[in-house]
C-alpha cells in the first residue's frame, strides 16, 4: 500500500513537473513572440529611421516618387478615426450593457445579447464593403450634404464639415469602426456588470437610490477595471483595423482640417502600398509605419494601467 | 505484410514521378497581368503537363523574389532601368500588352463622347481644373454641353502599374505634373479621393456626380464605363480599344531600348492610345538552374505563339510579331549557362 502511494505520489510530482513546464513555456512564448516582432520591426524601419530621423513623425510628405516619407498624415488618420470610433461607441455600448444587465425585460435579454456576440463575429471586409457601398452613398447623398450645410455658420463646426460630400473620408471610416468595435465593448461591459453582487444593487434601491444613482454609483465604480478593458480592447481594434477602413477612408496622405475630406491610416497605408513598393527605402519607411502602430498600442495599454492604478489608489483614499 | 510493403513502395514511387512530371514552373510579380498568365497556364498544363505556379504578390514582391531567386522568373509592371538590370545581373522582357481608360461620370456625358489630352487631364488631377465647363475642356468638346459641376478627381490609393502608366503619361504631357508629382507605382496626388483597386475606382465614380477616374481597359469595357477619348501625340483622337493599343506598341521603338526599357505611353502613330503599357518578365542571364528556365523560356514561347486568342479573349492585348522575334533572339543570345545558350529556339 505505502509502494503504491509512493509511486503514486511520484508520478504526481513528474506530472506537476511537466504542468508547470508546459505553462511557463507558453507563457514565455508570448513574450518570444512579442519579442521577436519588435525586434524585426525596429530591424526593418532602420533604414527609414536613420535617413529621416526624427523628422520621420513630424512631416507629412510621402512621396514615394522622390523617396520621401513622413509619417503624420496616417498617424493623424489613426488617431482621429479611432477617436471618432470611441467617442461613439464607448457611450453606445455602456448604454447597451447597462440596459441589458439591469433594465431588460426577460424576453429581449437573449436576443439582444446573440445580436451583440453576431456583430463581433462578422469579418471586417464585410464591414469594408457594407461602408463603401451602402453607408457611403446614404453620407454623400443625405447626411454629409446637410451637415456642411448647417455647420457653415458655426466658426468650429465649419472647419470640420467642409468641402465636397465625397461620401467616403475621416468621418466614414470613423464610423464604420464605431459599428465595428462596438460589440467588443458592449460584451466586456455586459460581462463585468453582471459580476456585481445582487446584495450591493439591493443595499442601493434599499437606502432609496433611483437605477441611475445605482448604476452610476454601486454598479459602475465596481466594474470599472472590465470597462477600462473593454474599452482597450475596442480601441486596440480600432488602431489597427485595416480593410475595412481602406475602403472606406479615401486614402490620402493629407492632413485636413475637415473630417468629411479623405485621410489615410497606418494600417491601410501598409495594406495599400506594401505590394508595389519598390526600392530599400519605401518598404523600410512602411515598415517603420507598422513600428509606429505598434508603438501606439503599447502607449495607449500603458496610459489604460496607469490610469487603472490612479483610479484604485483614489478609490482606496476615498473608502 | 509483403503486399502491404510492396503497395508502400509503389505509392512513394508513384509520388515521385508525379513530382517529377509536375516540377511547375514558378513565377511571382505583377497582379495585373495575373488574370492572363493564369489563363495561359491552365491552356499550357493542358497541353504539355507542365503547369506553372504564379503568385501575384506585386511588382515589388515579384522583384524582390527574383533577386532572392526563389522563383524562375519575376514579373513586373514597371521595367527596371538598364543599370538596376546590369547590376542584378538580369534581363527582361515584354509579355503582354494592356492599357488604362480614363472614365468619367458626368450628367448626361455617355461613352467616348468627351475628348480630353493629356495636359487638360494632368490639370484635372493637379487640381488646377476643378469644374467640368472649365474653357479648357469647353475647347476641347465645343459641342457637349458641360455642367457646372466640380470635378472629382478619384485615383488608385494600392501601388499598381496602372498608377505608373496613368502618372507616366501625365508627366511626359505636362512638365508641371513631372515636377510636382512624377511617375511611380504610387503618388502623391495634391487632390481627389483614393480608392482601393480598379473596382473601388470604379465604384467611387459611379457613385460621385461629376467624378473621373482611370481603370484598366478590361475593367472599363466590361462594366460599360462611360471611357474618354484621349488626343495622342499625333494630335488625333482615339477610343481604347485593342487595335489603338497594339498600334502603339507596333509604333515604339523597341530595337533601340536597351534591355527593353521603354514605356509605352504617349507613344508617335495617329491611331495609338496614349496610356498603353507592356507588362515585363524578369530573369537571369545566367540562371542557376537552366533546367527551370528553360521550361519558362518554352511557356512563354508557347503562350506567344498560341496565346493571343486568349488575351483577346480577356481584353489584354498580345505583342506585335516583329517584337516577338526580337525577344526570342534576346532569350537565345543572352540567356546561358555554363556557355551554352538556355533557349534552343524551339
Amino acid at each position: 500500500m505505502a509502494i503504491i502511494d509512493a509511486r503514486h505520489a511520484a508520478r504526481q510530482l513528474v506530472y506537476e513537473r511537466v504542468f508547470r513546464g508546459a505553462t511557463l513555456a507558453a507563457a514565455v512564448l508570448v513574450l518570444l513572440i512579442l519579442g521577436g516582432v519588435a525586434l524585426s520591426l525596429v530591424k526593418g524601419a532602420w533604414p527609414a529611421v536613420s535617413h529621416f530621423g526624427p523628422k520621420f513623425v513630424t512631416t507629412e510628405a510621402w512621396n514615394p516618387v522622390t523617396d520621401e516619407y513622413g509619417a503624420l498624415g496616417p498617424i493623424y488618420g489613426t488617431l482621429v478615426t479611432s477617436t471618432i470610433a470611441m467617442l461613439i461607441a464607448v457611450p453606445t455600448a455602456f448604454g447597451i450593457a447597462l440596459f441589458l444587465t439591469q433594465l431588460c425585460p426577460a424576453v429581449l435579454k437573449r436576443p439582444i445579447g446573440v445580436a451583440v456576440e453576431l456583430l463581433a463575429a462578422v469579418p471586417s471586409i464585410i464591414f469594408g464593403i457594407w461602408g463603401l457601398f451602402v453607408l457611403a452613398p446614404i453620407l454623400q447623398r443625405h447626411v454629409q450634404p446637410w451637415l456642411i450645410a448647417h455647420a457653415a455658420p458655426i466658426p468650429v463646426l465649419h472647419a470640420l464639415f467642409k468641402g465636397p460630400p465625397y461620401g467616403i473620408g475621416v468621418l466614414t471610416a470613423g464610423l464604420v469602426l464605431a459599428i465595428m468595435v462596438l460589440p467588443f465593448i458592449a460584451a466586456t461591459m455586459r460581462d463585468v456588470f453582471e459580476t456585481v453582487p445582487a446584495m450591493l444593487k439591493e443595499s442601493g434601491y434599499g437606502l432609496g437610490a433611483t437605477t441611475w444613482e445605482v448604476m452610476w454609483h454601486v454598479v459602475v465604480p465596481h466594474s470599472r477595471v472590465g470597462i477600462v478593458g473593454g474599452v482597450m480592447l475596442g480601441l486596440g481594434r480600432a488602431l489597427g483595423e485595416t480593410m475595412a477602413v481602406t475602403f472606406v477612408i479615401g486614402n490620402a496622405h493629407r492632413i485636413s482640417a475637415s473630417l468629411l475630406a479623405p485621410g489615410t491610416t497606418i494600417s491601410s497605408a501598409i495594406a495599400n502600398e506594401f505590394t508595389e513598393a519598390v526600392g530599400d527605402l519605401y518598404t523600410s519607411s512602411l515598415i517603420a509605419l507598422g513600428l509606429l502602430l505598434f508603438l501606439i498600442t503599447f502607449t495607449v495599454i500603458a496610459l489604460a494601467q496607469l490610469m487603472l492604478r490612479r483610479l484604485s489608489r483614489s478609490a482606496g483614499a476615498a473608502t | 505484410m509483403k503486399l502491404m510493403t510492396r503497395m508502400a513502395v509503389a505509392g512513394i514511387a508513384a509520388v515521385f514521378t508525379l513530382a517529377a512530371a509536375a516540377a511547375d514552373i514558378s513565377g511571382a510579380g505583377a497582379t495585373f497581368p495575373y488574370p492572363i498568365y493564369a489563363k495561359w497556364a491552365d491552356a499550357y498544363k493542358k497541353a504539355s503537363g507542365v503547369g506553372l505556379n504564379y503568385q501575384s504578390i506585386g511588382s515589388g514582391g515579384g522583384i524582390k523574389q527574383i533577386k532572392a531567386k526563389t522563383v524562375t522568373f519575376g514579373a513586373s509592371d514597371m521595367p527596371l532601368k538598364p543599370e538596376d538590370l546590369k547590376a542584378a545581373g538580369l534581363l527582361q522582357f515584354p509579355m503582354i500588352i494592356g492599357g488604362v481608360v480614363p472614365v468619367v461620370n458626368v450628367k448626361g456625358i455617355a461613352a467616348g463622347a468627351m475628348q480630353l489630352d493629356g495636359a487638360t487631364l494632368a490639370a484635372i488631377y493637379l487640381g488646377d481644373i476643378t469644374q467640368w465647363n472649365d474653357p479648357a475642356i469647353k475647347k476641347l468638346n465645343p459641342k457637349l454641353a458641360l455642367p457646372a459641376t466640380p470635378i472629382a478627381p478619384v485615383y488608385r490609393s494600392d501601388g499598381s502599374g496602372t498608377n505608373f502608366l496613368f502618372s507616366d503619361y501625365l508627366s511626359k504631357e505636362s512638365a508641371k505634373f513631372k515636377s510636382n508629382i512624377g511617375a511611380n507605382t504610387s503618388v502623391q496626388w495634391p487632390s481627389g479621393i483614393g480608392a482601393k483597386g480598379n473596382e473601388g475606382v470604379a465604384n467611387m465614380t459611379a457613385q460621385t456626380d461629376g467624378a473621373i477616374g482611370y481603370v484598366e481597359y478590361a475593367y472599363a469595357k466590361q462594366n460599360k464605363m462611360a471611357y474618354v477619348m484621349l488626343v495622342n501625340k499625333a494630335g488625333k483622337a482615339v477610343a481604347p480599344s485593342a487595335e489603338s493599343f497594339q498600334a502603339a506598341a507596333a509604333n515604339a521603338d523597341w530595337a533601340h531600348a536597351d534591355g527593353y526599357y521603354l514605356i509605352l505611353t504617349d507613344q508617335a502613330g495617329a491611331k495609338s492610345w496614349p496610356i498603353t503599357g507592356a507588362s515585363f518578365i524578369l530573369m537571369y542571364h545566367q540562371p542557376e538552374d537552366a533546367a527551370a528556365a528553360g521550361e519558362a523560356l518554352k511557356f512563354f514561347s508557347w503562350a506567344y505563339a498560341n496565346g493571343a486568342g486568349m488575351a483577346n479573349e480577356l481584353d489584354y492585348v498580345p505583342l506585335p510579331a516583329s517584337l516577338i522575334a526580337q525577344v526570342k533572339k534576346t532569350w537565345s543570345t543572352e540567356i546561358s549557362a555554363g556557355g551554352k545558350p538556355v533557349w534552343s529556339g524551339k
